[in-house]
């Protein structure tokens, strides 16, 4: 459903993401692990047609991100790192924009859209102008535009990032909700997050892929048997070398 | 074309639900009449047509289009909101076309806002209606034609400020590049062809061709040319961005 070829980006002198491969199927949850700086927002928006490779590629379905961007986007729901909206338009207007423009009108559209908004518990804050709203609300109405259209792959960037603990339940319960027929590939830096969600893991720092398995085998990677120490010994910086150079 | 109807209505919902739209017509519907009448002596003429009013308003446009343009793509830029837009399945073309037909339109509508003018000339005189027509169709596209440069300076920079100066500035260069006294210093100063070849440019020289009531189309292809040219420009430096600075 999606696959990362050796994706390659440098900015500048700098190698941001280097020979990241991995692929996804329908069913899967994939965790997107990663230090800040690894290469995770920017691999996230190479998956999203939103950044062009220096190497390799990256395909949703079979569509190339780049080449077939617009058949790709199509079957993609993205949240870019900051849920960013229109301050001025309601999370209703904002998702109906994001539909419009995926071809959706008349009751199909109005369909989607109150789904999406009841899927995303928007509540009586659908019709608040989103530059009025929480940091919450305002990521649940970036996630509802992402998932409007019912695509098969989700990329979703932090989606429980500035959330409460009840709205993050809400956020994971919905992932769950949707994993069966989906694609769905999330980065967090909440390692508990992992084993709830996620059905397999993908650990990366400093642009390389250090991890890909079960949480289950990244917890194993110690004799602890804790993600968390397991993400530490992978990720953490050791004395005298860069970590993973 | 779904995908550029979605960006159009919603650049144009976005310049109604913030004062932008309203303050803008506010300021076009005052500032155009009170030029043709203080400065262009429009009863003083004592003429029935609206040559105080076509006499200022480029002037006036080259003012207020970059104020209208500059949102367009710094705001998106600044806001982050153009990594979004950017993952939708629209082609680069129907977002740049769309955002410059909503800012078109609010221009357009502030436009009919002088018209009471046309209605006054009516009473107190008869007028060539077709000249005053024509006129105001040369001023609707040299109108887009500083909306198109200024959302293409927008596409430059995260800056909303940066943009206005910028567009302020090229607008500007393109109407003064016609003025007599240009032209003539040019004339001294440079080969004949350097001379021509500005003249050419000038978007003044091509704007009077509507205002005398001919519509050419040397004057209609420049217009269109330069809107699209310059929508191209902004759609290429877009899309330069999935480079990530390469």
């Amino acid at each position: 459903m999606l696959v990362a070829d050796r994706l390659i980006k440098d900015f500048g002198p700098h190698r941001a993401v280097a020979d990241v491969s991995f692929s996804l199927e329908r069913g899967e949850v994939l965790g997107f692990l990663g230090p800040n700086g690894a290469g995770k927002t920017t691999t996230m928006r190479m998956l999203a047609g939103g950044l062009e490779p220096d190497g390799g590629k990256a395909t949703i379905a079979g569509y190339d991100c780049i080449a077939d961007r617009l058949e790709a986007q199509r079957r993609l729901g993205y949240l870019p790192e900051g849920a960013p909206a229109y301050p001025a338009m309601t999370p209703r207007t904002f998702v109906a924009f994001s539909l419009r423009a995926r071809g959706f009108a008349g009751d199909a559209l109005k369909r989607a859209n109150a789904m999406a908004l009841d899927r995303a518990s928007l509540g009586d804050y659908a019709d608040q102008p989103i530059g009025t709203l929480s940091k919450g609300y305002k990521r649940r109405a970036a996630l509802a535009a992402a998932i409007a259209h019912d695509p098969p792959v989700l990329v979703l960037d932090e989606p429980t990032d500035g959330l409460d603990p009840n709205q993050k339940d809400g956020v994971r319960q919905l992932i769950r909700d949707m994993a069966p027929d989906k694609a769905i590939i999330i980065s967090t830096h909440i390692l508990e997050e992992v084993p709830a969600v996620c059905s397999r893991a993908i650990v990366i720092a400093n642009g390389r892929l250090l991890f890909d398995g079960s949480p289950r085998e990244l917890a194993q990677t110690v004799p602890a048997g804790r993600i968390e120490d397991a993400f530490r010994s992978l990720t953490a910086p050791r004395p005298g070398t860069e970590a993973a150079a | 074309m779904h995908t550029l109807f979605a960006v159009y209505r919603r650049e144009l919902a976005a310049y109604f639900l913030t004062p932008l739209a309203y303050v803008f017509m506010a300021v076009f519907a005052f500032t155009a009449p009170a030029f043709a009448f203080h400065v262009g002596r429009f009863f003083d003429t004592n003429r029935a047509d609206l040559a105080p009013l076509f006499d200022y308003l480029p002037w006036l446009l080259v003012v207020l289009m970059p104020a209208l343009a500059m949102r367009s793509w710094a705001e998106e830029r600044d806001r982050g909101t153009l990594e979004f837009l950017m993952a939708l399945p629209i082609p680069l073309w129907a977002s740049a076309a769309g955002k410059f037909l909503a800012a078109w339109s609010v221009a357009a509508l502030a436009l009919v806002l002088t018209m009471p003018m046309w209605v006054a000339v009516n009473y107190l005189g008869s007028p060539d209606n077709a000249a005053i027509a024509t006129g105001y169709l040369g001023t609707l596209l040299l109108a887009g034609g500083y909306l198109a440069v200024g959302q293409a300076l927008s596409a430059t920079t995260a800056n909303q400020v940066v943009a206005f100066v910028l567009g302020t500035g090229a607008a500007f260069l393109l109407t003064m590049a016609g003025l007599p006294f240009v032209l003539s210093a040019l004339g001294q100063n440079a080969p004949a062809a350097v001379s021509e070849f500005v003249a050419g440019l000038s978007a003044l020289d091509h704007y009077n061709a509507f205002r005398h009531g001919v519509i050419g189309l040397p004057d209609l292809v420049y217009f269109l040319g330069l809107i699209v040219v310059s929508l191209t420009i902004a759609g290429v430096l877009i899309a330069e961005r999935r480079g990530g600075g390469r």
